[in-house]
């Protein structure tokens, strides 16, 4: 049962990082158009048109 | 959609097939009016313009991408639209960078953000232009001086586009924080559940004797360790609406929920530490996140259908411009123009001030004051009234006092009053809530001191019951219950074209069993259309071309009425009066020479030398499902009335079209109030939908209150909802939805209950443990939502 000790803080660690990348996005205004960023990845500048 | 994309790719790609059978517009996907001749590849000269920019800034592939819905507006340029004024909007940095926001009319898909960036970022000095397609904003920043502005709004407006400035600051209020706000404890909440969860899961597992107490203490410290700052963090958007109903002596649905979560706390900390069994901190962190789901939700729909309303409005608001003392032009915000300046109002504009005309004349649509369709004469010293529709020719006004005498302020204040006369209604939820309260917290005292002085129990044990019967009683299904069905019922309105602006709105359908309907632009389009019958096609043909050469609104209606009408060549207009091709003459009855024979409304007359003259009769044409839908309303077992401020005569023709039998006709607005005070003295619970400033005292008088999005501002502001489109069925459809919304909401609400009935005795007898808890919370709210998800089954 000694593994807990350190696994789960490990486990906790990894769940903290993804709380934290979603708080980022949030800030960075990442969800700000979500239907426009959607769009806008079709639409390649380097494209001959 | 995918005709629609189809057709246009088709013109782009084969440009050489422009002479053949392709009557599309390439520009805008338009039809191509047949008059223009076979080999025209655009509707109008502003798209064959905007196509060639497009080709000049080598974007052609935008007409490849783009998918146009031909539902919405297509992006053919305004040739009426005034040149964009962008001056005031314009913001100086300090480096001399000069940044504006422009709300832009007309976006369809992301080839529209694209076209309009690269557009954008080709004109020198550009530093930034992005588009954000959710909320259709133009964000812009150059160098090179503010003067700039409107040639960077004029290229959007080259496109096809309808650029408007708007001001940031007043749009984005605090309800966007505090949205913010709720995501993140969301966030934060969603994590701590999650992986409290996890953890309670092992104890679970651990306590058939598996688990040594080592092992158990830890995992709770680890719970402990998780939640304690998750809780803290997550809590505070209840613990601040639940003080603040405190400190006014209330209580709402947030003081059981912050009382429970935190005592939950408490006692888990207080277990934890001691080495005990009964740690709540999976429930405490679950209902959280539950809660916070639910209250996410339900302002993010909310909030959606206010930014709406908002961007319909500011898309609406027109400047006014005002000509100053040494000839210039400057538009001024409506609101902004001083008592006396002279205001220019040219012909199809709204007038945007109360006031005299000083020179010019022309026919004013008094619809949205009067509820009159008919077109008045007006000439110079007549008065005149902000929200009219010039519909003649250029008028020069002197604006009057904005002082208590003018007919907006008269309107306001009625406003003022009714809404006063209706008082607060309070939702259901907190009138629950009002009642729920006290009675949980008085059964925990009572099963703290049962066991006290009863059961002979510790204070310690007496304390753990009591506070297990806060943790099972606390309202999370209860506190869903209402939100839950909202934002479904919301959403399905939304869909709709319903915007429910009000949070008590849905409540307050409900309960409705009177609808009354304003006549002009609800009951009918609020604009007039040509009564074509019986009209020889020769004569209209030969009148659509005369009067394609005018500009007035009912020229333009008549050459709209008949597509393959040639325009005519020499002809000249005669203010006031009519058009004149040679001895061929358009216009008003006395300009045709026909004598008078009282009958009434809008016409136009056709006088051909050595033939009978021709009348085209104009009328405000009835929305198309209009007597379809007080049929479905009537059908819901509701009493269905009209009351209009236009004359009994037309009232009681568009009555009889819709099927409505109860009329009250020449009302004014004070009349109207009235009208609507008595109905709710009778004991009835009204709905209005009404659109104009005449029915703005009346809308906020009523229980509750509909608009279409064509209404004026004020009376927008004074509805609970607003509904968008040319036809009625979203009426019908709110009241169904708000229904059944009802009948669900009683279903959770009694579900919960139900469950808080079944659930505390157990508390009370001090058998809940955490296990029995977790499911019991989870199990219940699942159920309230997988309930409320049917309210969005309204077809």
């Amino acid at each position: 049962m000694t593994g807990l000790l350190y696994l789960v803080p490990i486990a906790l660690l990894l769940g903290l990082a993804g709380l934290a990348a979603f708080l980022w996005a949030l800030r960075a205004g990442q969800f700000d158009d979500p239907d426009g960023a959607a769009s806008r990845i079709l639409h390649d500048d380097d494209e001959n048109p | 959609m995918s005709a629609a994309l189809a057709a246009t790719t088709t013109a782009a790609a084969a440009p050489s097939a422009r002479a053949g059978a392709s009557a599309l517009c390439i520009h805008c996907g338009g039809a191509v009016p047949a008059s223009l001749g076979p080999g025209e590849g655009f509707c109008c000269a502003g798209c064959a313009a905007a196509h060639a920019l497009v080709e000049r800034l080598g974007l052609a592939a935008y007409y490849l991408r783009r998918t146009l819905d031909p539902a919405l507006r297509p992006p053919r340029p305004d040739p009426e639209a005034a040149p964009p004024e962008v001056g005031p909007y314009v913001r100086a940095d300090a480096d001399g960078t000069c940044r504006l926001d422009l709300m832009v009319d007309g976006l369809q898909c992301g080839a529209c953000v694209w076209l309009i960036e690269r557009a954008l970022a080709a004109e020198p000095g550009v530093v930034q232009a992005r588009v954000n397609l959710g909320s259709r904003r133009l964000a812009l920043a150059w160098r090179g001086g503010a003067g700039r502005g409107d040639a960077l709004a004029a290229t959007v407006a080259a496109l096809g586009y309808r650029p408007v400035p708007f001001d940031p600051a007043r749009l984005d209020d605090a309800v966007e924080r505090a949205n913010a706000e709720l995501l993140r404890a969301l966030a934060v909440a969603g994590f701590a559940a999650a992986n409290v969860m996890l953890l309670s899961v092992a104890v679970w597992s651990g306590q058939a004797g598996t688990m040594g107490q080592a092992t158990q203490d830890l995992l709770h410290w680890f719970s402990a360790l998780v939640a304690l700052p998750a809780i803290v963090y997550a809590v505070r958007p209840f613990a601040r609406s639940a003080w603040a109903a405190l400190a006014h002596r209330r209580t709402n649905m947030d003081v059981p929920i912050t009382v429970g979560v935190a005592l939950a706390t408490a006692m888990s900390l207080y277990e934890t530490i001691a080495g005990g069994a009964h740690v709540y901190f999976d429930s405490a962190c679950a209902l959280l996140f539950f809660l916070l789901v639910g209250r996410y939700l339900d302002a993010r729909a909310r909030g959606h259908a206010r930014r709406a309303a908002g961007q319909l409005l500011a898309l609406s608001a027109r400047a006014a411009v005002v000509l100053d003392a040494d000839g210039t032009r400057r538009s001024v915000d409506p609101a902004a123009v001083p008592a006396g300046a002279v205001v220019l109002v040219a012909a199809g504009e709204r007038i945007p001030v109360d006031g005299t005309i000083r020179e010019g004349a022309s026919d004013l649509d008094l619809g949205l004051i009067t509820g009159e369709s008919a077109p008045v004469a007006a000439g110079p010293g007549d008065r005149v009234f902000a929200g009219t529709l010039n519909l003649g020719g250029p008028l020069r006004i002197a604006a009057t006092a904005a002082g208590p005498g003018t007919l907006l302020a008269a309107i306001a204040r009625w406003m003022e009053e009714a809404e006063r006369g209706r008082g607060r209604y309070v939702a259901l939820a907190d009138r629950v809530a009002r009642r729920y309260a006290p009675v949980v917290h008085l059964l925990a005292a009572s099963t703290f001191a049962g066991w006290m002085l009863l059961g002979g129990a510790a204070w310690q044990a007496a304390l753990m019951n009591a506070v297990a019967v806060l943790i099972i009683t606390c309202p999370c299904a209860l506190a869903l219950a209402v939100p839950a069905v909202q934002v479904v019922a919301s959403g399905r309105l939304l869909r709709a074209g319903v915007l429910l602006k009000s949070g008590t709105a849905l409540e307050r359908l409900a309960r409705v069993d009177t609808v009354v309907f304003d006549k002009t632009g609800t009951l009918t389009l609020g604009r007039l259309s040509l009564a074509s019958e019986g009209i020889d096609p020769d004569a209209l043909r030969v009148a659509a071309g005369i009067a394609s050469a005018s500009r007035h609104p009912l020229a333009r209606t008549m050459a709209h009425a008949c597509s393959d009408a040639v325009p005519a060549l020499g002809v000249v207009e005669i203010p006031g009066a009519g058009l004149q091709q040679g001895a061929i003459r358009l216009g008003s009855r006395a300009f045709c020479g026909v004598p008078e024979d009282g009958s009434a409304g809008p016409e136009l007359w056709l006088a051909r030398p050595g033939r009978a003259h021709v009348r085209f009769p104009f009328a405000d044409a009835v929305r198309t499902d209009a007597a379809a839908t007080a049929a479905a309303l009537r059908g819901m077992g509701l009493a269905v009335q009209m009351l209009s401020g236009d004359r009994p005569a037309t009232a009681q023709a568009v009555a009889k079209a819709c099927g409505i039998a109860e009329v009250h006709a020449g009302v004014d607005p004070a009349g109207k109030l009235a009208h609507i005070a008595r109905l709710r003295a009778a004991g009835r619970n009204v709905l209005m939908v009404g659109d104009g400033l005449n029915d703005a005292p009346a809308l906020a008088a009523a229980d509750v209150s509909l608009s279409p999005t064509s209404a004026s501002e004020i009376s927008q502001n004074a509805a609970d909802a607003v509904f968008h489109g040319e036809r009625l069925a979203p009426v019908a459809l709110a009241l169904g939805v708000a229904r059944r919304a009802r009948v669900l909401v009683v279903q959770n609400l009694g579900f919960a209950l139900l469950y808080n009935a079944l659930a505390v005795p157990l508390a009370v007898a001090g058998l809940i443990t955490p296990l029995v808890a977790a499911a019991a919370m989870s199990s219940s709210s699942l159920v309230v939502v997988l309930n409320a998800l049917r309210a969005g089954r309204v077809r």
